[in-house]
């Protein structure tokens, strides 16, 4: 990564702490790009689901692709206008792996002047191998005034 | 006890789980705070207002994925309610429409099984606040039941 490429992973990960329940699932941003984001949620034992198993609970997976996405649209507009999530879909690939970090890779592949698109993937260590696939829709401008799209 | 004894037990016992018992075996529904609410044959689930439930510290709105892992517990509780399963269902796959954003205030969820098959569970579940009609969020999704033995 270059360096003005890590001043904005910084950056975004300050604001990240600044989001109350981002910070409190530990979500950290690893990577950014012109219209992607790579994050992650470091395996802790009150994120279980079912503590037969040891599985992290589908919300935090649900967390942590919801708020990547966010970041994902927000690269791709280069602006921190408001943005609202109006739906997501997410498909329960394989169960996670007890005691492992999960990371989230998605892309905002299309953006209109009012909604975004993105898709991606949850996994541990490849993201051909994922845990869960998400697929959603963004509303733009919801509260602030924001940068013309391309 | 874990969720898949208290599970197992009631199967063996013949009775319906006990799912403040289940949800309080369950780390993140409790660090979320979720409770469940059984009237009879109706199950609300509560989701107590915490600040660590934040996602826009501006608007004061829930995060997504906060409402998110709500209505899919509130779904799956459905399904062990009305299904019996022995083991937890899994889900497969989940469709969150996001209404309104979710205030500061306490948020309950309700879920209907829309169709239930052999293996698979189709189950849709809403999300509101202070008005029962203006849901904030709503899921449906499909959870599969263990494997019969």
């Amino acid at each position: 990564m270059t360096a003005a490429s890590n001043e904005a992973v910084d950056f975004v990960n300050m604001m990240l702490r600044s989001i109350p329940h981002a910070d409190a699932l530990g979500m950290t941003l690893v990577e950014i790009g012109d219209g992607s984001a790579v994050a992650k949620i470091a395996y802790a034992e009150h994120l279980i689901g079912n503590p037969d198993t040891g599985v992290v609970h589908g919300g935090v997976i649900t967390s942590l692709l919801d708020n990547t996405a966010g970041l994902a649209v927000q690269a791709r507009l280069q602006s921190l206008g408001g943005i609202a999530t109006l739906d997501l879909r997410i498909d329960y690939m394989k169960p996670a792996v007890a005691g492992e970090d999960i990371y989230a890779f998605v892309e905002c592949y299309r953006a209109t002047s009012s909604i975004a698109f993105v898709r991606g993937v949850a996994y541990h260590t490849d993201r051909a191998d994922p845990i869960a696939a998400v697929a959603g829709a963004f509303m733009l401008g919801t509260n602030t005034v924001r940068k013309p799209v391309n | 006890m874990t969720p898949s004894e208290i599970l197992r037990s009631a199967a063996a016992a013949g009775v319906k789980p006990d799912l403040a018992q289940l949800i309080a075996a369950i780390p993140y529904a409790c660090y979320l705070g979720i409770t469940v609410d059984r009237k009879g044959t109706e199950v609300t689930t509560v989701l107590k207002f915490q600040p660590h439930l934040v996602g826009n510290v501006g608007l004061q709105a829930l995060h997504g994925g906060v409402v998110g892992g709500f209505l899919e517990t509130t779904a799956m509780m459905q399904v062990i309610f009305e299904v019996g399963a022995a083991e937890m269902p899994k889900p497969v796959d989940i469709n969150i429409d996001y209404l309104r954003s979710g205030r500061a205030v306490d948020t309950y969820g309700r879920a209907v099984i829309t169709k239930q098959g052999r293996r698979v569970v189709n189950v849709h579940a809403e999300a509101w606040q202070e008005e029962h009609d203006r849901p904030i969020a709503a899921l449906h999704g499909h959870f599969l039941l263990p494997a019969e033995k």
